[in-house]
C-alpha cells in the first residue's frame, strides 16, 4: 500500500455537468464480463432513448440500451477502450433524445417490490460494476451461498478520478436508497460504506444523511461509514475485505467466499436509477482530466460518446495530447484512436502531455525490494518479473503471478522502470492458456 | 489533435524515484567521512579517493563500449564503488592499489556477472579481499593519523587481536576519540559520528533500511560483550563497534541492495549473520578485523535466504 500524488485537485470541486448530446453514439456489444451481445435492431432502424438494442442467449451478460434517439446507421467494427476493435451499433442522434422511460415508481411501489423483481429490474436496465470490472451486477445480486456483509466502495483510490467523489456529494439520498435496494436483493445485516481520508465533505455528508430519521442514539445509524487511510490500492475488494472486516479473501476465492459483497458507489446509483426512475444504464459521471485540457470537470456523459467529442467539451487543448487514458492512471486502458467510444465501466478519461508521460527505457532489476514492500497482496513483483523475462513460467508461478490484481503499485515504485504489469499479464495469458 | 498517441501496459504514471538519485544519495552521505578521512589522514587520503574513483569509472566506461552497450557511468553505481572501496583501503597504500582494486571490482565483481544488478558480491568489498590476500603488507599498514610523515601504526582491533592490551590502553584511546576517528584505520571507516550522520538521512529519507545494520550492529556487539576476552558478559559492548570498520559495513555496505535479500525478515537475516561471521572472525579466526568477509559470506547466502524467506502472501493460510 502507498499514498501517490493524487491530482484529484483539478476536478473534485467541479460539479456534475451535463454534455452536449453527441451527434453520433457508437454502442460496442461488449461492454461487460460474459457473453458478447447480438443486436437486436437493424441498420436503418428508429431507436429512443433508453431502448434495448442488444441481448445475448447466456446468464452472464448484460443488454445494452440505446443512448441516443436517432436511426441505427451501422453496425460494425470500431475502436473500443478495452478489447481494441469490437463489433458496435452506431446511432445518428436526432438531437431530440426521445425517450420511453416510463414514469417514476411510487414510494410505496418500491417497498412492495421482491427482491427477485429489484434483479429483474438490474438486469433489465444493463447494470455492470461500474468501477473497473464490469461485472453485471444482478449475478452479484444474487450470489450461490449466503451472504451476510455488504461494502459499498466509495473509496476512488485511483489518482486523478473525481467522477464517485462527485456522485457521492451530490446524490448522496439516491445512493443510500440505492443501497436499501442492495440491502434487500442481499438480505445482509451489515453495510459498510468505505470512503477514503481525503473526501472529508463526502464522508460529512453520508454521516448527516445517514443518521437515524428521528432523535436516536448515534449508534443507531442504518450504515456504518468505514473512513480509511488515501493509501493505493485501497478500493480493490481484498483490500476492503481486510482492512474494514480484517478478512481475508482467501487465494483464488471471491468476496462472496467469505459471505462478503462488495458493490461500487456509481453502480448503486444506478441501481436506484433503475429501480425509482426506470432509467436504463445509458449514460454515467465521467472524469475528463489531464494537464492537456483547458476546462477539466466531471460530466454526465452517455455512453457511446467519442473521445474526440469530450475533447471538444473540455478543450481547447493547452498542450499536445501523448497518451489518453480511458479509466485511472494506474489501472487504466491507454487508447490509440480519437473515435473510441465511453463504456459503461469509464469513469475517466485522462489526457497527458509530455510532461506528465517520461516514456523510459526498462533498466535492470537492482533488488532494491521497493515493490516487494510495497505489494499489497504480499507478491515478490521483482522475481516475477525476471522470472518472466527468462520465460521461466513455472517459477513465475510460484512467486504469485496468477495471484496478482494488476494494481500497479510495484512498477510505479521501480526505480528501475521495469514493466512489471506487462510481464505479469504476459504470463497470466500463457499460464492460462 | 494528436496524431499519434502512445499505447501502453498500465501504470502510466511513476513515482519520481530513480536508481541514479538513490545511488548519488548514498554517495553524497558518505562524503562528509572522505571529508573527515583526508583531514585525518592529510592529502594522501583524497589521492587514493581520486584514483579509487576514477579507475572504477573508466573500467566501467570501457567495458560497456567494448561490448557495445549504452554507457550509464552517470547512474553513481562505478562512483559509489570506488569510493567504498577508497573507504576500505589505508591512506597509505601505493598509488596503483586503488588502480587494481577499482579495475577488479568492476570488470570482475560486476561486469564479468552482467553488469548492475547482477553481481553475487558487493565489488567494493570482493575487490578489497582480493587486494589483501594478494598485497597484504601493503593492505595491513595503517597510517597514524595526524601524522604528516605517514608513519604506520596498528589499528586498536589489531592491537587486542595480538594482545597488546598494553599498547591499547597506553595509548589511552577513550570511547570519544574512537566515535571521532582519531585513530589509525581505513580511511573512510574511522569517524564514527559523521558516517551515522550519513545512515541518518539514508534512513530518513526511505533509501536503506534499519532491520540489516541493526541486525548486524546488535549482534556483533552483543556477542562481544557475552564472550568477552576477560570472561562471560565481560566484553566491550561500545568498543567492539567503535573501533572497526562495522559502522561503514552495516549501514553502507550490507544495504547494498544487490547483493542483500529482498525482504525485510531476510535483510535481519542477513544483518545478524554479519555479525556473527565478524564476531567468529576476530575472536578466533587469523584477522583483526572481520566486517568485509563477513559481508561477502552472507552475499552468497543471498539466493538462499530468498528462497526461503518469503513475504505472507494475502489471502494463504500458513
Amino acid at each position: 500500500m502507498f499514498r501517490l500524488e493524487e491530482h484529484k485537485e483539478e476536478t473534485e470541486n467541479k460539479a456534475i455537468a451535463k454534455t452536449v448530446l453527441p451527434s453520433r453514439a457508437y454502442i460496442p456489444l461488449s461492454q461487460h464480463l460474459g457473453r458478447i451481445c447480438n443486436p437486436e435492431v437493424k441498420i436503418g432502424d428508429s431507436v429512443s432513448t433508453g431502448q434495448r438494442i442488444a441481448a445475448a442467449d447466456a446468464r452472464i451478460y448484460a443488454p445494452i440500451h440505446a443512448s441516443l434517439s436517432g436511426k441505427v446507421t451501422s453496425i460494425s467494427d470500431w475502436p473500443h477502450p478495452l478489447l481494441g476493435r469490437c463489433k458496435s451499433i452506431i446511432i445518428q442522434g436526432d438531437g431530440q433524445d426521445k425517450s420511453q422511460i416510463p414514469n417514476p415508481k411510487s414510494q410505496t411501489d418500491i417497498e412492495n417490490l421482491t427482491p427477485e423483481q429489484i434483479r429483474n429490474i438490474v438486469f433489465e436496465a444493463g447494470i455492470v460494476g461500474m468501477g473497473g470490472a464490469a461485472f453485471p451486477t444482478h449475478i452479484k445480486l444474487s450470489p450461490p451461498s449466503p451472504v451476510d456483509t455488504l461494502i459499498v466502495n466509495g473509496t476512488e483510490c485511483e489518482p486523478y478520478l473525481t467522477a464517485d467523489y462527485r456522485l457521492m456529494l451530490e446524490k448522496t439520498k439516491e445512493i443510500l436508497q440505492g443501497i436499501e435496494l442492495v440491502v434487500k436483493c442481499l438480505g445482509v445485516k451489515k453495510v459498510y460504506i468505505a470512503i477514503e481520508d481525503n473526501k472529508p465533505q463526502a464522508i460529512e455528508k453520508f454521516k448527516i444523511q445517514n443518521s437515524p430519521p428521528k432523535a436516536g442514539p448515534p449508534s443507531a445509524e442504518k450504515f456504518k461509514i468505514k473512513v480509511l487511510k488515501s493509501q493505493y490500492p485501497q478500493g480493490g475488494e481484498k483490500q476492503l475485505t481486510k482492512n474494514i472486516l480484517g478478512r481475508e479473501v482467501p487465494q483464488g476465492k471471491l468476496p462472496f467466499d467469505i459471505g462478503v459483497v462488495v458493490h461500487n458507489v456509481a453502480t448503486v446509483f444506478a441501481i436506484y436509477e433503475a429501480v425509482y426512475l426506470g432509467k436504463p444504464l445509458y449514460e454515467r459521471v465521467v472524469t475528463v482530466t489531464g494537464d492537456c485540457l483547458e476546462n477539466p470537470g466531471n460530466f454526465l456523459v452517455r455512453i457511446g460518446t467519442p473521445l474526440s467529442d469530450l475533447i471538444t467539451q473540455c478543450g481547447p487543448l493547452k498542450k499536445k495530447p501523448e497518451k489518453i487514458i480511458f479509466g485511472g492512471p494506474m489501472m487504466g486502458f491507454a487508447q490509440y484512436s480519437l473515435d473510441t467510444p465511453v463504456i459503461k465501466n469509464t469513469n475517466g478519461v485522462i489526457l497527458f502531455s509530455d510532461t506528465e508521460i517520461k516514456v523510459a527505457e526498462e533498466a535492470a532489476c537492482i533488488r532494491c525490494s521497493r515493490c516487494v514492500e510495497h505489494c499489497p497482496l504480499g507478491l515478490m513483483p521483482c522475481l516475477i518479473s525476471l522470472a518472466c523475462q527468462k520465460e521461466r513460467w513455472d517459477a513465475a508461478r510460484s512467486y504469485g503471478c496468477l495471484d496478482c490484481m494488476e494494481c500497479g503499485l510495484c512498477d510505479y515504485v521501480c526505480p528501475q522502470r521495469r514493466n512489471i504489469v506487462q510481464a505479469i499479464k504476459r504470463a497470466k495469458a500463457l499460464l492460462n492458456r | 489533435m494528436p496524431d499519434k498517441l502512445i499505447v501502453s501496459v498500465s501504470p502510466h504514471i511513476h513515482s519520481h524515484e530513480s536508481t541514479p538519485k538513490v545511488m548519488w544519495s548514498v554517495f553524497f552521505a558518505l562524503i562528509p567521512a572522505g571529508i573527515v578521512g583526508v583531514f585525518i589522514f592529510g592529502l594522501a587520503a583524497l589521492k587514493i579517493i581520486i584514483i579509487s574513483v576514477l579507475s572504477c569509472l573508466v573500467t566501467e566506461a570501457l567495458i560497456q563500449k567494448l561490448t557495445h552497450r549504452r554507457i550509464s557511468i552517470g547512474d553513481g553505481s562505478a562512483v559509489l564503488t570506488g569510493l567504498l572501496l577508497a573507504y576500505n583501503l589505508s591512506s597509505n597504500v601505493p598509488f596503483w592499489i586503488p588502480v587494481i582494486g577499482g579495475i577488479f571490482a568492476i570488470a570482475v565483481c560486476k561486469q564479468a556477472f552482467g553488469g548492475l544488478g547482477a553481481n553475487i558480491f558487493n565489488p567494493a568489498l570482493a575487490a578489497r579481499a582480493f587486494l589483501l590476500a594478494s598485497w597484504p603488507k601493503h593492505m595491513t599498514g595503517f597510517s597514524k593519523p595526524f601524522s604528516p610523515d605517514a608513519v604506520t601504526s596498528a589499528t586498536p582491533l589489531a592491537m587486542l587481536k595480538e594482545g597488546k592490551v598494553a599498547d591499547l590502553v597506553q595509548s589511552g584511546l577513550s570511547y570519544m576519540d574512537l566515535f571521532l576517528g582519531k585513530r589509525s584505520g581505513c580511511l573512510g571507516e574511522v569517524c564514527i559520528l559523521v558516517l551515522l550522520i550519513g545512515a541518518v538521512y539514508l534512513l530518513w529519507r526511505g533509501y536503506i533500511w534499519w532491520y540489516t545494520p541493526a541486525g548486524f550492529i546488535l549482534t556483533l556487539g552483543g556477542l562481544s560483550w557475552i564472550f568477552g576476552v576477560g570472561g562471560f558478559f565481560k566484553g566491550d559492548f561500545l568498543f567492539s563497534i567503535l573501533a572497526g570498520g562495522v559502522i561503514l559495513g552495516a549501514f553502507f555496505m550490507a544495504t547494498d541492495y544487490v547483493t542483500t535479500p529482498i525482504t525485510k525478515k531476510g535483510q535481519l537475516i542477513f544483518g545478524i549473520g554479519c555479525g556473527v561471521i565478524t564476531f567468529i572472525i576476530r575472536r578466533f579466526g587469523g584477522y583483526p578485523e572481520g566486517i568485509s568477509y563477513s559481508i561477502l559470506m552472507m552475499n552468497a547466502t543471498v539466493p538462499l535466504i530468498d528462497r526461503y524467506v518469503r513475504p505472507r502472501r494475502y489471502g494463504v493460510k500458513k
